[in-house]
């Protein structure tokens, strides 16, 4: 069943991308529909079927070298059943909505087949996605890795007559490769100390690379901090964040459902599944983790300041998706990873309703993409305007501190900022806070998005705006299915993620027990609920504790009892590699997030509520008041629409020096010095040669070439014979 | 089949001979009869050559499919093959047919090409079977004429330079060689290669004109075998002769030269450096790791800033060539494994890049990147295939170019991690150079008058890259094709290598007492 949801994406794209000249253009676009929709469906089976018990399933061997050894594997565990649902779901919806968004292209002409070939590439990015969450060595997983770059970087492209498209799409692959670079070291140096790069037997390794030493350029490094630094530099180019950020907003010149699919609810996030997935190395990596802490929350804070003052409807939300993959870093650096998974989980679901949601408003208005020449659109396009509006109540959080009721960002992004604050110290306060600021920001580009598209008067093209129209079925399904999921996909699954440590314990299979338990142990229910936990410990491998969590389980809660039946503190017990995610002993993060004070859980709230009413006030009451405020502070505002002067600063200090260099390096090294040394050397054989061969005609060039045939023949006969002689 | 290994080598020679002396007239039937004849025979000898897959035994680790007669002039003719080799006889078997069939186009003294063609095979598939020094040296060198025949006739404008340039680089090169082949005859009383290889040549201390010499004989045979291979890798600071010669080349010429002639560097490399002189290797490989790490950075760099397709590629091949000395000089069995797989799957890559360029070429007869663009538009299956060997170029995991650039790269990491670091931002550079290179051309509407009416691949063509589209991919999904056949010999060449390298105690006494 895996091999067929793993294979059916791929096959898709063949059938679409090969054989469209056959059964036509629609038929292309059905069967890769049709055969992602199955994908999907055995998608859900896995994940509700899923009991936290890791398998694997090996295809056929991959690269094999003396000790080096991968497969190409199906390894399913909790992260990767997750990671299988908003993939596969996601874009089975994009899939659907395309039918409807690219029935229609100004950008191609008449008579141009366009469709097989993007449903072709999105089938292939599902492959691609799929091969790297089910990945059992980090090999495979950097195929993934690069495959889903591939797709992107094609479907950024996909215009190919606009030269903006063209160069986003280098720049995207380009800036992934940086990330990638890193990526490679990391592999590099965790088989040079493992000897391995299988999941299985470098994940339960987590704490002894903690002790080791890495020869790395000269220092003697601790192994566990520079792998973990490394491999992070790999999610930090996939994932957008501050410093390898800058091909994101480009990569919106692609198609819209490629925005939604890839470049929010799944390739972008693969960074934070890689930090998951390596968690059991995090835990030892405390240098990492606060480089992942400090640069997260840098890019969640970064990303929304710019978001503020954008004016391409995608562009806004591309800096809200940089944005809020910083969070999920803060989630996984503090040390929760089921939080981060739970952040890019319900993320998925809103984001990519609001970029499809974006993408309908721009079916409507023609391509235009511009919010200032919005407005007023609410009426024209009703159903989207609902699902842009469930979207932004999800993005933004809203719903009722300390219970049940809230859209799906306001459980996961709550529970961010509430880890990121029980983390405690002065890194824990600094995140906290530039995940605060980052929530008011949020609010109010999110809203500001709202009411210049679909509140106020229109502006811009009357004719445009008189078109206007309501999208199809096809794209109005996808947007409703999504937005079951932004509404419910927090609160169904809020325990599961980011309820009491033996609720996520055993969604995510890792062993558990009472916290300060083994000083205790007085009582026999208790010894056994130790004993469990630590045999359990000491299994080797992963897919020994088949049974163990339930055992555990019951086991720990009889022990609860024991202690006058009140609410017990439960602990990961896991080792390293058992179950999805590990937690190091000590780390009680997940616990003490339900333990920060008031003002802390309501904080995202108020930051909500205070970006609505600014929001509110900017656009609504007093719409003059933007423009007088970018004039009053044009420095600020330049700084901050031209995004921090990123792009620039790498033009200058990377692109242009390069070029330079390369130049250089051609005209000078190559051509002065190497030619011009060698031939100065020749100088008395090669013109007396050309001088020789420009007076021949090409015929002559055979007795030349024959005197030297002869030439040698004669030196090397008479060498050998004189020396054999 | 007895003389398996001969009657590859020698049947694209006999068919050139019949090509020469049998065919008349220069009209379009003879030249279509001559082309015929070169596709048949070398298509023979692939057909052929696969015997050799069948009859190979990847675990043994010693020469199979052994030959042996006495020569001329006392001389001894052995051939055989082992792991390093087989594949590399098999890839010019396999490339060969294809090179014939991409100038199916040529007009100009088209026997004569033929001919050239075929003698070029015997001799490159004689340099990897040789297992004698003197054939070795013979096919070596003799491989240089029709090449420069090549260039020199059915080149481009300044052909004459071109064609120079590539002879005497190479030729120079060699001729140390030839006098370090003659001082290992005098040492070792032998020029049979499996007695080589087993012979040790001294690497104690030596002291000559007041300079102490590390390794001794070792290191001077070494210096003098590395002169020849540096040349034709080709490796930085030599390889200027490399773009000369492949923008100058006609079509099938850059095929060879890039699929083909450049690995014989690095097959001497690992057939005499490595296991002839451990020591020296050892003492000298950091030398060459950096001259590789420079190759992969610089060449990459110069690469970007083209404004000629062929001189590109040349640049990028160079730079691929950078990880292959780097993987073999890592001398562990991951770094050997890549440099290996590198060179196979390069010949697959650069080859049809170059068949990519002479697909445009054969049209617009112009490589300048900035007279095209927009071709997506009306060249949708070339795109298709040009992507895909971009890709493979810039070592996409998948793809054959994967394979090599990442197991050289943590083949040399585990020997020298500032190596590893400063070659793997080869990975970015690449990605630079070739995806510029793809958008210029490829990408961008179709705006130029002259493009208008360019027409997409026919079907000869498509079926000229069929072959390397399949082996790209298959090598990218399934690696252990390569790695199953060269790793047990590998492995042994490691382990020789390893213990003549432990028991070598630079004798400082000794030098000393000098």
């Amino acid at each position: 069943m895996e091999t067929i949801l793993l294979f059916s994406p791929l096959v898709g794209a063949i059938i679409a991308g090969f054989t469209w000249r056959l059964i036509g253009e629609t038929g292309a676009q059905v069967a890769a529909t049709a055969l992602l929709f199955l994908s999907c469906l055995l998608s859900w089976v896995v994940f509700l079927s899923f009991d936290g018990t890791t398998y694997t399933h090996s295809l056929f061997t991959w690269i094999e070298s003396g000790t080096l050894f991968t497969d190409w594997a199906i390894r399913i565990d909790r992260l990767t059943a997750i990671m299988l649902i908003v993939i596969t779901t996601v874009s089975a919806l994009v899939h659907l909505y395309s039918f409807g968004y690219m029935a229609h292209d100004d950008n191609f002409k008449h008579g141009e087949s366009y469709r097989p070939r993007f449903f072709a590439y999105l089938s292939f990015f599902t492959f691609a996605m799929l091969m790297l969450v089910t990945a059992d060595n980090l090999l495979q997983l950097f195929f993934g890795w690069e495959g889903v770059g591939v797709a992107s970087y094609l479907l950024i492209g996909f215009y190919y007559r606009k030269p903006s498209a063209g160069a986003a799409a280098m720049k995207a692959f380009i800036v992934n490769r940086v990330g990638d670079f890193g990526f490679l070291l990391g592999i590099f140096g965790l088989f040079w100390m493992a000897d391995s790069i299988q999941f299985d037997v470098i994940l339960p390794m987590g704490a002894e690379f903690a002790e080791m030493t890495i020869p790395f350029l000269g220092m003697e490094l601790n192994a566990a901090n520079t792998i973990a630094m490394l491999l992070f530099i790999g999610a930090m180019g996939k994932s957008a964040q501050l410093i390898l950020h800058t091909w994101l907003p480009d990569a919106m010149e692609g198609p819209t459902p490629v925005s939604a699919l890839i470049h929010a609810a799944t390739m972008v996030t693969a960074g934070v599944f890689l930090v998951c997935r390596m968690s059991p190395l995090m835990e030892y990596a405390p240098f990492a983790t606060n480089f992942i802490i400090v640069l997260g929350a840098a890019t969640a804070f970064f990303a929304a300041t710019v978001g503020l003052v954008q004016n391409d409807i995608k562009r806004v939300i591309a800096y809200s998706t940089c944005s809020q993959l910083g969070y999920m870093f803060v989630a996984a650096g503090v040390g929760v990873y089921s939080v981060a998974m739970f952040h890019l989980f319900t993320h998925a679901f809103f984001k990519a309703m609001l970029f499809l949601g974006a993408g309908s408003v721009i079916h409507a208005m023609h391509h235009e993409q511009d919010m200032r020449n919005y407005g007023g659109l609410r009426k024209k396009i009703p159903y989207t305007f609902a699902a842009m509006m469930i979207g932004t109540l999800a993005i933004t959080g809203v719903g009722i501190p300390t219970t049940y009721f809230g859209f799906a960002g306001f459980f996961s992004k709550d529970a961010v900022v509430e880890s990121a604050y029980a983390f405690g110290g002065d890194l824990g306060q600094y995140a906290f806070w530039a995940l605060i600021v980052a929530a008011v920001f949020t609010s109010f580009y999110s809203w500001r998005l709202m009411f210049l598209t679909f509140f106020g008067t229109p502006r811009g093209n009357k004719h445009t705006h008189d078109h206007a129209h309501e999208s199809p079925w096809t794209m109005l399904a996808p947007l409703g299915v999504l937005a079951v999921g932004a509404v419910f996909s927090g609160v169904v699954w809020y325990n599961s993620f980011f309820g009491h440590t033996d609720t996520v314990a055993r969604f995510f299979g890792v062993p558990y027990a009472v916290e300060g338990h083994a000083e205790e142990g007085a009582h026999g229910a208790a010894d056994e609920a130790h004993g469990a936990a630590d045999a359990h410990a000491a299994a080797p491998a992963a897919d020994a504790h088949a049974a163990a969590p339930a055992a555990d389980a019951h086991a720990a809660e009889a022990a609860a009892d024991d202690h006058g039946g009140g609410y017990a503190h439960y602990v990961f017990t896991g080792a390293p590699g058992e179950g999805a995610i590990h937690a190091a002993p000590g780390n009680t993060i997940l616990n003490d997030a339900h333990e920060v004070p008031k003002w802390v859980k309501w904080s995202p709230f108020f930051a909500m509520l205070l970006g609505f009413v600014t929001a509110y006030w900017f656009y609504i009451v007093n719409p003059s008041l933007p423009k007088r405020l970018a004039q009053a502070q044009r420095p600020l505002y330049l700084f901050l629409l031209n995004k921090w002067y990123f792009d620039e600063a790498y033009d200058f200090l990377f692109v242009r020096p390069a070029r330079w260099l390369g130049r250089f390096l051609w005209k000078g090294g190559d051509g002065a010095v190497i030619d011009g040394g060698i031939n100065g050397l020749a100088m008395g054989i090669i013109p007396f040669f050309t001088r020789l061969a420009g007076r021949a005609q090409s015929g002559y060039i055979f007795t030349y070439a024959f005197a030297m045939v002869l030439g040698i023949v004669v030196l090397v006969t008479w060498v050998t014979l004189s020396v054999g002689g | 089949m007895d003389n398996l290994l001969s009657i590859v080598t020698f049947l694209p020679l006999v068919a050139a001979i019949i090509l020469a002396v049998f065919l008349r007239g220069d009209d379009a039937a003879a030249q279509l009869n001559a082309k015929r004849l070169a596709l048949a025979a070398t298509t023979a000898t692939f057909l052929i050559s696969l015997a050799i897959l069948v009859e190979f035994d990847p675990a043994n680790t010693g020469f199979q499919l052994v030959e042996e007669s006495e020569w001329l002039f006392g001389l001894t003719y052995k051939v055989g093959v082992d792991g390093i080799s087989v594949l590399f006889v098999l890839l010019t078997t396999f490339l060969m047919p294809i090179t014939i069939a991409s100038c199916w186009g040529v007009t100009h003294r088209v026997k004569e090409y033929m001919v050239a063609m075929l003698v070029l095979e015997t001799l490159m598939l004689g340099v990897f079977v040789a297992l004698d020094l003197v054939l070795f040296y013979l096919f070596f060198e003799a491989g240089l004429i029709p090449m420069f025949l090549i260039i020199g006739i059915w080149g481009g404008k300044d052909r004459i330079y071109a064609s120079f340039k590539f002879f005497l680089y190479t030729f120079l090169g060699s001729v140390l060689m030839l006098v370090a082949m003659i001082a290992m005859y005098v040492d070792a009383g032998t020029s049979d290669i499996e007695a080589l290889l087993r012979h040790q040549f001294d690497a104690g201390p030596l002291s000559l004109m007041g300079w102490q010499i590390a390794g001794g004989m070792q290191t001077l045979l070494w210096l003098a075998f590395f002169a020849s291979f540096a040349v034709k890798m080709p490796m930085w600071p030599v390889h200027t002769w490399l773009p000369d010669a492949h923008v100058q080349a006609p079509t099938a010429g850059s095929v060879v030269l890039a699929a083909i002639l450049l690995k014989m560097g690095g097959y001497g490399f690992l057939r005499f450096s490595l296991p002839m002189f451990p020591v020296a290797s050892d003492i000298m490989a950091p030398l060459v790791l950096w001259l590789s790490v420079i190759a992969i950075i610089y060449t990459s760099l110069v690469a970007m800033v083209q404004e000629d397709m062929k001189k590109l590629i040349a640049y990028s091949s160079v730079a691929h060539m950078g990880f292959v000395t780097m993987g073999i000089f890592a001398a562990n069995q991951q770094g050997v494994d890549g440099a290996i797989f590198q060179m196979i799957s390069h010949g697959f890559v650069s080859g049809a890049l170059f068949l990519c360029v002479g697909v445009i070429y054969d049209r617009m007869h112009t490589r300048d990147i900035d007279a095209y663009g927009g071709l997506v538009v009306r060249m949708p299956a070339y795109a298709l295939i040009f992507m895909l060997f971009t890709m493979a170029n810039v070592g996409l995991p998948g793809t054959s170019g994967f394979v090599g650039e990442f197991l050289t790269l943590i083949g040399v990491f585990q020997v020298n991690t500032w190596v590893g670091v400063l070659a793997a931002t080869g990975v970015i550079l690449s990605a630079c150079y070739a995806l510029w290179l793809y958008r210029r051309v490829v990408f961008g509407d179709l705006i130029k008058e002259s493009l208008k009416s360019i027409t997409d691949m026919d079907r000869r063509e498509r079926a000229i890259f069929a072959p390397l589209v399949v082996m790209t991919l298959l090598l990218g999904v399934y690696p252990s094709l390569v790695t199953d056949m060269i790793g047990p010999s590998v492995e042994a060449l490691v382990t020789r290598y390893d213990v003549a390298v432990s028991a070598y105690v630079p004798d400082t006494h000794v030098a000393a007492n000098h």
